[in-house]
Order: structure tokens, then sequence, then C-alpha cells
């Protein structure tokens, strides 16, 4: 065998790489063709590839993903959250249902959607509506929260509508102030006016 | 293949642990395979395997979605097979005697565990010997080998893999094959 140039074992690597050109195949097979310990070595490199390839996959145990997927780092919560949504729309209706029907039992729970009106004996009320009836007087202030107020006849002092409308009869008259609230805050913004001007008249008694 | 990984993988750096688990179950065998290969030991290599997909999904964020996914994964798998042989204590093989009982290899223990038909147990001692013969590469040479001929990756697949020029991979498989050449001359 060393007899032979050292580039054939070199050509014969290449071959198996399949990276031999064609001339330098045809001179690795005339020599193969000659040379008996060359012609061994050669088939000795195809049987170990050969063998090596003859070895059976072996396959990973049925256990292995749950194994991997238990030793993992836990995920986010509202990943899982939003892919259980994604995967059960029902769900993710009744969630919105949820969600909208706890917000109408909240804002009625809330109080503040009542009808209400400060009470003075010669008013009369209409389903939703407080009506101050021609010919009467309302000596003082009037307020009327979540309803409409109809004046056909006189109030002598201030109106304050929260959510409601005004209507003013051909003969009706309001002598003091006019204020409309229509939203939570601007009512909360009420309140601490009137604070205040409490107080103002607290301090300046003698105006 | 490649199409549904990477979206599976998408699905993962939006942090969906289960669209991992379907990544495992694709390349499971082929890890553990590779792994086997490289160590010569099933139970470690399920163990390396293991570890090896669990670093794939810790790192997940550092993979080039343009790349091809196996070839990272594997590039983890034999960096960690790698690592763990020169690690290994020499009293760790399994041609190696087991202390306290003369002549006897771990190898006739696991084989004394399995009752199996004569023609099975003669392949399987054919496998079991190439195999010892792979291990006893060394770990340059075992490497180009596993993943030329078990995965049977192109020189170019390779190079990638194990981050060598391609002439290296080349070189190293050409006297991987020389040494094993020499070693199964007799089988």
């Amino acid at each position: 065998m060393n007899t032979c140039p050292d580039k054939m074992v070199h050509y014969m690597h290449e071959y198996l790489d399949e990276e031999l050109s064609h001339e330098d195949e045809k001179e690795l097979k005339s020599h193969l063709h000659e040379c008996e310990a060359c012609r061994t070595h050669f088939h000795e490199l195809k049987r170990t590839i050969a063998l090596v390839q003859s070895t059976s996959h072996i396959n990973a145990p049925q256990d292995f993903t749950e194994k991997v997927m238990n030793r993992l780092p836990k995920e986010k919560k509202e990943v899982g959250m939003r892919r259980l949504l994604q995967r059960h729309p029902l769900l993710a209706a009744a969630a919105v249902f949820m969600v909208l029907m706890g917000g109408s039992v909240f804002t009625s729970w809330n109080d503040g959607n009542e009808f209400a009106f400060t009470k003075i004996e010669n008013v009369v009320v209409d389903g939703q509506t407080v009506v101050v009836p021609e010919g009467e007087v309302v000596e003082g202030d009037l307020v009327v929260r979540n309803g409409d107020l109809r004046v056909e006849g006189e109030i002598k002092g201030d109106v304050t509508m929260i959510n409601g409308d005004r209507y003013m009869a051909g003969g009706g008259t309001i002598t003091g102030d006019i204020e409309e609230i229509d939203q939570g805050f601007e009512w909360l913004w009420y309140n601490i006016k009137s604070v205040f001007k409490d107080l103002g008249g607290f301090f300046q008694p003698n105006e | 293949m490649e199409l549904i990984v990477k979206k599976r993988i998408k699905q993962v750096l939006k942090g969906d642990q289960n669209a991992f688990g379907e990544i495992v179950e694709l390349y499971k065998d082929k890890v553990i395979h590779v792994c086997y290969r490289m160590l010569g030991n099933r139970h470690e290599a399920e163990d390396i395997s293991q570890e090896a997909f669990i670093r794939a999904y810790i790192n997940i964020h550092t993979f080039d979605v343009d790349r091809k996914f196996s070839t990272w994964l594997y590039r983890i798998a034999t960096n960690l097979c790698i690592d763990r042989i020169r690690k290994k204590k020499p009293d760790y093989y399994l041609d190696a005697e087991v202390t306290g009982t003369e002549g006897l290899t771990m190898y006739s223990q696991i084989q004394a565990d399995g009752r199996l038909p004569e023609e099975e147990v003669e392949s399987m001692e054919l496998q079991d010997s190439i195999q010892q013969e792979i291990v006893k590469l060394p770990d340059k040479y075992r490497s180009v080998i596993v993943l030329r001929y078990i995965e049977e990756l192109s020189l170019k697949e390779i190079s990638e893999i194990l981050y060598l020029p391609l002439g290296t991979v080349k070189t190293r498989i050409h006297r991987g094959r020389e040494a094993l050449r020499k070693q199964l001359r007799t089988m």
C-alpha cells in the first residue's frame, strides 16, 4: 500500500463526500483496478459507512415531551388566559356578557339613577315629571334628580336639574337661578360649589 | 415542516408554552438519536436531550427565524453532548469493569436485563459494537461522523452546526472515517 501515491486515499475521501472532480474520479478508478491494497482500503471505508448507517434509530420515550414541558419555566398567566379564550369562543362571549351584566348591576346599585326631588307640598308628580301646576307658587329652592320638570305656575327660588329636562309652560316663571347638571362629575362639582357657597355665607353674615 | 416550526416559534415568542410542546414532538426522536450516538448511553441521551430542549426554549429569542431551526437545535444538543463527554469520568464508560465484579462490564449488565430472540440479540450485539466504536472516537471526529452518517446532514450544515470552517469539517470527516475503518476492519 505504501507504494501508492498519498493522493489516492485523499481521492477516496473526496469521492465519498461527492466532491471529486470527474477527471480525478477516472484516475482513482483506474488505480483501483490495478492496486488490490487500495481496493481493500476503499472497500473498508464504504463498509464502515454502511455499518455506521446500519445502526437502528432509537426513539424518545413516550413521556419525553411531558417531562420537558414540566421542566420549562412557568409561562405568564395572561397568555394562558388568552389561549383559553381563543380556544373557546363561547367562553369569551360569556366573559363579555358577565362584564356587561356586572356593569349594569353595579350602576343600579349606585342609587344615583333613582327619580328624586325636593319635597314640596304644592307640586304634582306625573310619572317621571315634577309639575308645578298653574296658579301654584313654590316658595323655596327645587331640586329634581333623574326626572323632568314642567313649570306652569311660579317658583320663587333656585331650580337645579340633574339628568333631566326643564319645560316652561306659557305662564310659568322661575325667579331664582337655574342650573342643569347632566353627569356625575358635574353633580359632584355642584355639591362642592354649594358647600363653598354655604361657607361663604357663613364668613360674611353681614352682607 | 420548517414552515410549521416557524409558526410555532412565533407563538412561543409570544409566550405560548404549548406551541413549544409541538416543536418537541417534531424533533425529539432526532435529537435523542444524535445524543445517543454521541454518548453511547440511552439514559444520558435522554437527559441531555431534555436539557437541549429546555435551553432552546429559554434562548428561543436568540434564534434567527430566517434560519433552519434544526441546525440551531442540533448545535445546542451536540455542544451539550461534547460538554458531557469532556466532564465524564473514565469509569463511567460502559465497557469499563464494574467495581467489585470481575470481568463484568456494564454492557453485560444491560444485556442481562432484556430477554430477546437469538437473531435480535445478534443484530443488537453488532449494533452495540458499532456504537462502542463510535464512542471510542475522539469527540471532534465523533460529532462530525454522527451528524454526517446518522443524521445525514450536508457538510455545509455540519459546519454551521459546529461553527467550524468547511475545510475543517472535511478534514475531520476524513480522519474520523479512517479511524473508524481501522476499528471496524475486524468486524
